[in-house]
Formats: structure tokens, C-alpha cells, sequence
């Protein structure tokens, strides 16, 4: 057979990488082979399996631009993949095998105001996507970024949001859960944030990252407020080990979140997203 | 394996079917069927017709599997055991990749398996229907596994039609069985004086051709559909499938589900035994050995996995599926609703397996009907 596998991990050398706080790095990837960078055309909102020889594999969302050359990967060390991908540096060679997944619908909203909610130490699928939009600024209408975390030292890219902040017809707020005398944004979960955001619910795609239960809430005061289910964009998570819709663990319902996902219209998954353990 | 209509029936004498394993392994088969083991029977090598289950059948309850004597002089009475033909092409373990240092880089090669000729006897219409339905997992997505294919190519199967069921069989809900009618190479009836043979693909014909057959007499023809006919009738388990996958989609939140949930063990024996199981692990295992001056080489490997495993739905800090009742729902939906979304087929063909090996002796027909009812 002369189908490449799905399966092979392409070798890919650390450029750069940047910290930001002890446990969360963007590496800044370059492909070795000459010819795999078209394989990985990508849109933002997908990610890679990205793979340490002898250890394994991780799935993380590009966050880098589609146009640049090189591949970002913002990555939170958290298990036993991660350790070892915190000591590694500018020179080591990682593999990735990808892209996979559906990405942010940023066709579908030009022209349009796009909501972005974020929750967490989530926000990194959703950050190339804000990129995205502000280096062609002038195919999106407003701008508005509601991004929440439980204290101020789970805001990473604070400079960036400072960013967002001072562009033209831009909006940022941000909120904590448990502000500390440094902190001079809101406090308070990102719902309670709602009420200040102004919206036409027939010219705004709302695009939304984060843990379930905030979603929800957000979904029901959005929806609320007049935003339709299918201008609504969600980023599930879920375990995934193959990527390509065969290992079966990142079932929700019917979908294969690996491959009919990670970002879902809300009408194809409204009925099964918050119902417990499913 | 294509899908032509069987051949008119012919009949082998019974003192003769030991010349079908020999024809099979004059082809280069290695030849699989039924044997007897440690209590059950499951599949493993044949050489002669003496080591298949001669005079025994099985009695299959919930949890509860026993062979005992038939009186008669039969070979493949024993409807089924723990084994399916899964493992034959979705191996319980795959070594997918071969990852060596190279340099600062690496080199990663897909590693084939070594998948031998395949003769298996005695597949039931079930495991024909449970086959086709992992092809459609295995070979007919976006990405065609060449592990799963490589060892699919090489199967040669002989079905035979079942004429009794155990307790614990309900092809009939599911219209996998008893009778095989398409997926294999030769099928087999079995009867008192010998067999009824059908080809079912041009090397079914083949092989037929080196066997000495006879024109099948008519009694034998009518006898046989009686019996298959029987077989279906005295089916003793149902499900019911008309409504589904839309009952399951809406009872998301019956309580049936706490209450099997307090029952199930979460041992994983139903997906182990499930024919169409597929939830599977990857991993690198560094290859032990001398170790190499550039660093370590290592495998990465795939592993039969079940829903029912704690770890399943885990990412870090948390766990979607935290409770045996939400693993348990996961696995029932899955089988009997989203995978007719997914792949257009039911997850399930009725084989009972699941049943006669659960420890507990959940029955999912039962939770099924269990379900349909108003919760408390």
C-alpha cells in the first residue's frame, strides 16, 4: 500500500519557546522534511497529536497562524507526555501527526460581531482564532472577549489580551473568581459579565471555550438574550488517544469529538453536551 | 468475499470433513475452528476433526456458561463461546510503529503485521455480521486501518448455519441469524449423516471443488430449512429494536441506569467478549534490550481498551465518566444507539456473549425493557 499511515509522527525541531509562569510553554515548530508543511494546513481550532519518541503522544491545538511556516503549540505540563515535553528546549525534535478536527467557523463570521467566551487555563484553542481575526481585522465586525479565570495567576497571555484590549472597535473583559489587590478587572464568574456586553443576536457568532458547566450557563443567558443555537461554536474536550475517530474514548454520543469536533455547532450537540458523565 | 448468491447446496459426508481442513491447509491455511478448553469452547487450532466439541452442547444463562454430552454424534452443536473472529483481525495487541533515534531526530516506520493465511471453522452468522460490521469501522472511514485490512485479506471463512440456540442468542431481533447467508467462504449445515455445503465466494468454490461431495438429497434440503426455521422460532430472548436508537437518546436519565450501575462490576468481560467492540489504547513501550549509543528505540503499540475502564474518559483533572452507572450507559447507548449514527449499523448482532460472561449476569435485553419502562 502506498497510503501514507495516519499514524506516523512527523519530525519537528523546537525554533523557540516561551513560558509563561512554570507550567505552560508555546513551542514555535518547524518541520524537518522539506516537503510536510502543505500536509499540515491547518485551520485554527484544529490540532495535533504532538508526540515525544519513546513516550507518547498529546492532542493540542495550533495556535499559530495558518499562513506562518512554522507551528505553534501552546502546551500545559500536566501528565506524563507533558513532563518530559517541559524539559525540552530550542534544537529537540518532537513528532506531529495532524491537523485534525473541525476549526472555528472564521468564514462563516465574516463580516459579522464574534462574542468570544473563555473560561480557564482552556483559552489556548480559542487564542489563534483571535489572532486570526485582528490580523485581518477588517473582515470582522466587533470584537468582544470575555475571558474569566478562577485567580489572577491562571491569566496567562495577559499581554496579549492588554493587546486585544487597545484595538480599534475591540472590547476585553476579563473577570476572576478570586480577585487579589494587583487585580484592576472585574470579579465574579464570566456570566455575571454578560449584562455588559452589547450584541445584535442577528449579526454575532458567539465562539466559546472552556469548562461545560460554564458554557452552559453562558449558553442559557446568551441564548436568552436572542443568539441563536447554530451561531453558537463550542471546543469540547474530551480523551484522546488515536485522533482518528478508532479508539473510541472521546465519544460524546454519537460524535467522535477527535474527528466531528473538538469545535461543534451548538444544535448538533445541545441535546447530549450537559447531560452528567455522559 | 464478494457478495454472489450461494451455490446450490451439496452434501459431505460426516466421516469426510476432515478432508475440508485438509484441502484448507493444502492452500497454505492454518486452520481455526471450535475446540473444547478449560470448560468452554472457543477457537483456537484444529488439525484433526477429533479436537472439535464432538457430542457436546453448551447451556448459556446470565453469567453462567457449562458444556455438557448431546447424545448425539455432532461437531458443531456448541453454539458459541467467549471467542469471536475479532481478535483474528483486530488484534488484541498491534505493534503499529517502530520509533528509533536518528541523529537529534527520530525515525518512525510503520511496522506490518505478520498476518498468516486464516482458515477459521464453525463461524456463526453473528460473527459473519459482527465482521461486517468492524469492516465498516476498520476499512470503510476516513482512514482505512492497514493492520485491520492486512489481516482481513487473509481470512478464509467457514460459516456453519446454527439449528439450535442457547438461552442467551436473539440474532432474530437483531437479523443477523441463524442462518449465514452472506460473508463467507463455504457454509455448513450440519445433520445427523454429514453436512450441507454452500460456497459463498469463488474461493469457497475452490476449495468445494476438491471435496468429495455429493448432490444434496431433498429430505436433507427440507430437514434443514425445518431446523433453521425452529432455531428461529424457539428463540427465548428479544430486543426489541423498532425504536431504537430514539429510546435510549430519550431515557439519557432513567434511573434503570443507577440501578445497573450498582450492579455492574465495570470488569469490562462484556467488551472483551463483544464482537464489535473496538476501544482500543495506544502507547510507546521502549524496546528493552542493548541499549543503543544514539538513545532509545521504542514500539508504539495498540491494546484492546473498554469503556468500562475508569481511565477511559479521564483527562487530566477530571473525568467525564466518573461513575460505573455513566460507564455503563456509555457502553449500552453506544452499542444499541449512536453507533447506528456513526456507522450506519447497530453495534449489536445479538450473539448473547455479553450476557452468558457478564459475572453478574447483566442482561442488557432486559435492561432494555427495563428502560422502555416509566423510571420510579
Amino acid at each position: 500500500m502506498t497510503v501514507r499511515s495516519p499514524l506516523l509522527p512527523e519530525p519537528a525541531e523546537i525554533v523557540e519557546k516561551r513560558s509563561y509562569g512554570p507550567s505552560i510553554h508555546a513551542y514555535r515548530l518547524r518541520l524537518l522534511a522539506a516537503d510536510a508543511r502543505p500536509r499540515f494546513d491547518f485551520v485554527p481550532g484544529q490540532f495535533n497529536m504532538v508526540y515525544v519518541p519513546g513516550v507518547g503522544e498529546v492532542a493540542i491545538s495550533i495556535s499559530s497562524d495558518p499562513e506562518e511556516e512554522m507551528l505553534e503549540h501552546t502546551i500545559r505540563i500536566v501528565g506524563r507526555t507533558t513532563r518530559v515535553i517541559d524539559g525540552l528546549g530550542p534544537g529537540d525534535v518532537l513528532g506531529l501527526r495532524g491537523p485534525y478536527g473541525t476549526g472555528w467557523p472564521l468564514q462563516e463570521a465574516r463580516w459579522k460581531d464574534v462574542v468570544v467566551v473563555t473560561g480557564g487555563l482552556g483559552c489556548a484553542p480559542v487564542t489563534g482564532a483571535i489572532d486570526y481575526m485582528f490580523r485581518r481585522r477588517a473582515n470582522y465586525g466587533r470584537l468582544t472577549i470575555v475571558h474569566g479565570v478562577k485567580k489572577p495567576s491562571d491569566l496567562i497571555h495577559r499581554e496579549r489580551f492588554e493587546y486585544w484590549r487597545r484595538q480599534e472597535d475591540a472590547r476585553v473583559l476579563l473577570t476572576t473568581d478570586e480577585p487579589d489587590r494587583a487585580w484592576r478587572d472585574r470579579s465574579g464568574v464570566v456570566t455575571e459579565l454578560f449584562d455588559e456586553i452589547e450584541f445584535d443576536p442577528s449579526r454575532t457568532v458567539l465562539l466559546m471555550c472552556g469548562p461545560e458547566i460554564m458554557m452552559h450557563y453562558a449558553i442559557q443567558n446568551l441564548r436568552g438574550r436572542g443568539l441563536a443555537s447554530d451561531r453558537i461554536f463550542l471546543s469540547i474536550e474530551r480523551n484522546m488517544k488515536c485522533a482518528v475517530g478508532l479508539c473510541g474514548h472521546c465519544q460524546l454520543g454519537p460524535e467522535f469529538v477527535c474527528k466531528d469536533g473538538p469545535i461543534f455547532r451548538l444544535t448538533r450537540v445541545e441535546r447530549l453536551l450537559f447531560t452528567r458523565g455522559l | 468475499m464478494t457478495g454472489a448468491k450461494p451455490a446450490p447446496a451439496q452434501f459431505l459426508a460426516r466421516a469426510d470433513l476432515q478432508r475440508l481442513l485438509e484441502a484448507l491447509r493444502a492452500r497454505g491455511y492454518r486452520v481455526m475452528g471450535p475446540v473444547p478448553r478449560d470448560g468452554a469452547v472457543v477457537f483456537d487450532e484444529v488439525r484433526s476433526v477429533d479436537e472439535l466439541p464432538r457430542g457436546l452442547r453448551e447451556a448459556q444463562e446470565p453469567g453462567r456458561y457449562r458444556l455438557e454430552p448431546n447424545g448425539r454424534d455432532t461437531v458443531f452443536d456448541v453454539v458459541n463461546g467467549p471467542g469471536s473472529l475479532k481478535p483474528y483481525v483486530f488484534a488484541p495487541r498491534e505493534k503499529l510503529l517502530q520509533v528509533e533515534p536518528e541523529g537529534r531526530s527520530f525515525r518512525a516506520q510503520e511496522l506490518h503485521p505478520d498476518a498468516p493465511k486464516l482458515a477459521v471453522i464453525g463461524v456463526r452468522a453473528c460473527d459473519l455480521a459482527a465482521l461486517s460490521v468492524q469492516d465498516r469501522i476498520f476499512l470503510e472511514g476516513r482512514y482505512p486501518d492497514s493492520y485491520y485490512a492486512a489481516r482481513r485479506r487473509q481470512l478464509f471463512l467457514v460459516a456453519v448455519n446454527c439449528t439450535r440456540s442457547a438461552s442467551t442468542c436473539f440474532c432474530v431481533s437483531m437479523a443477523t441469524g441463524p442462518e449465514a447467508t452472506q460473508g463467507f467462504d463455504l457454509a455448513l449445515t450440519e445433520q445427523e449423516w454429514g453436512f450441507l455445503v454452500r460456497a459463498g465466494s469463488a474461493l469457497g468454490r475452490e476449495v468445494q471443488q476438491a471435496l468429495p461431495l455429493t448432490p444434496a438429497p431433498e429430505a436433507a434440503l427440507a430437514r434443514e430449512r425445518t431446523s433453521l426455521e425452529t432455531c428461529a422460532a424457539t428463540m427465548q430472548r428479544k430486543l426489541e429494536t423498532a425504536d431504537l436508537p430514539e429510546v435510549l437518546y430519550r431515557n439519557l436519565e432513567h434511573p434503570r441506569w443507577h440501578d445497573v450501575g450498582s450492579r455492574c462490576l465495570s470488569c469490562g468481560n462484556c467488551t472483551m467478549v463483544c464482537p464489535t467492540c473496538f476501544c482500543h489504547d495506544e502507547k510507546d513501550e521502549p524496546l528493552l534490550g542493548e541499549p543503543d549509543e544514539a538513545g532509545v528505540r521504542s514500539v508504539r503499540v495498540r491494546e484492546w481498551d473498554s469503556c468500562f475502564n475508569r481511565e477511559h474518559a479521564q483527562v487530566y483533572g477530571l473525568n467525564y465518566r466518573p461513575k460505573i452507572e455513566d460507564r455503563y450507559r456509555q457502553w449500552l447507548v453506544h452499542k444499541l444507539a449512536s453507533w447506528i449514527d456513526q456507522f450506519g449499523t447497530s453495534g449489536c448482532v445479538g450473539c448473547g456473549r455479553c450476557i452468558t460472561w457478564c459475572p453478574v449476569g447483566i442482561d442488557l435485553t432486559e435492561e432494555m425493557r427495563a428502560l422502555r419502562e416509566p423510571g420510579a
